[in-house]
């Protein structure tokens, strides 16, 4: 199958899965982008992961960035417009019964059930992305230190980011 | 609801744009502060409304709130404007980026600075799901369900949707139980 349309389905797929944001969907990006169409390896999806957090707007943005890695332009564009389509056709044919079921317990039951498994899901991105990325003491120092910094601080990430590239300029990671 | 200001499609396109490029790492807290504090264009009841529809539903927050708050104003035109909006730039930048990095991406400066500041992308990652964790504390039960999760996509490699389906349902089941009682 063409590889442009390989993202397209894909993608629009986990559009419909993503509960819980990008952050959710970055371990089966992992699955399908290192090991099941090996378009890139372990490091190379952890530094594309790096560039997209270092990017303002919403963390969603590295499908695009997977996409252009893979097909250049047209990848890029197909891969956003199947991240946001289906969900966002979704939610816009869906807001009207909103305020109809928002007290509803079913309503309350399902939010309540999937919570944990978007919880468990981002913290599964977090573990993927530190395999990816850290490859010695330094490298685990700098993630451990990051994980404090942002739980005891509201320091911007920007910061953190910028921290990160100086210290690996220094040869520290 | 409330008498509603008309706002136009290009006003949804620059808040939306201006949120983007506001945000690193999480824009939500961006949005808030730009459509309740500074142009009212929702009340803080209407936003804590959608973003409980925005999280309800499958689909990044934000990229969901921009769609939302758009159609509230302008119908399906201003929910495809201001997801442009919001999208628009941020991709952009990142194709950029991205074309930086496919031809420079090999020097050893850069493949320095890319691994510290992948170090602490998977730190904001984690950080950030052990901050939703902590909200899951006084269900400690469910907590269960995310170490399952954790484990299965991490180390035995499942696929989300087949995750998705088989543990969603159970974890429904033990919320309806031991969490939603009947009224």
């Amino acid at each position: 199958m063409n590889v442009v349309t390989e993202i397209i389905l894909q993608f629009g797929m986990l559009s419909l899965v993503a509960f819980g944001g990008a952050g959710a969907v970055l371990p089966e990006l992992h699955r399908l982008a290192v090991e099941t169409h090996h378009w890139m390896n372990d490091a190379t999806f952890a530094q594309l992961v790096a560039i997209s957090q270092a990017t303002p707007g919403p963390n969603a943005i590295i499908v695009t960035l997977i996409g252009w890695h893979v097909a250049g332009l047209t990848g890029a564009l197909a891969a956003t417009t199947a991240m946001c389509g289906p969900s966002s056709l979704l939610i816009f044919f869906f807001m009207r019964f909103w305020e109809k079921i928002r007290a509803t317990r079913w309503r309350l039951i399902i939010q309540t059930g999937i919570s944990p498994l978007a919880i468990g899901l981002v913290l599964a991105s977090g573990c993927i992305v530190t395999r990816g990325a850290d490859d010695g003491w330094g490298a685990y120092c700098l993630t451990a230190a990051t994980v404090l910094i942002v739980l005891k601080s509201r320091l911007n990430p920007l910061w953190l980011i910028g921290s990160g590239a100086l210290l690996g300029l220094a040869g520290v990671i | 609801m409330e008498q509603r200001r008309e706002i136009s499609h290009s006003e949804l396109f620059r808040g939306f744009n201006r949120i983007a490029l506001s945000g690193f790492g999480g824009v939500m807290s961006w949005a808030r502060r730009t459509m309740v504090e500074e142009r009212g264009w929702l009340s803080s009841e209407e936003f804590t409304s959608l973003f409980g529809l925005c999280q309800f539903m499958p689909g990044p927050n934000i990229i969901n709130m921009s769609v939302c708050v758009g159609a509230r104003f302008q119908g399906a035109s201003g929910a495809v404007v201001s997801l442009v909006g919001l999208m628009g730039a941020p991709v952009i930048i990142i194709i950029a980026l991205g074309a930086l990095y496919g031809r420079f991406g090999e020097l050893p400066a850069i493949q320095a600075m890319l691994r510290g500041i992948a170090a602490v992308a998977a730190g904001l990652i984690l950080a950030m799901g052990l901050r939703m964790a902590t909200d899951l504390l006084k269900r400690p039960l469910l907590l269960v369900f995310s170490a399952l999760i954790l484990v299965g996509v991490v180390f035995l490699r499942w696929p989300l949707v087949a995750v998705m389906f088989g543990l969603a349902p159970a974890s429904m089941w033990v919320a309806a139980r031991r969490y939603c009682k009947a009224p």
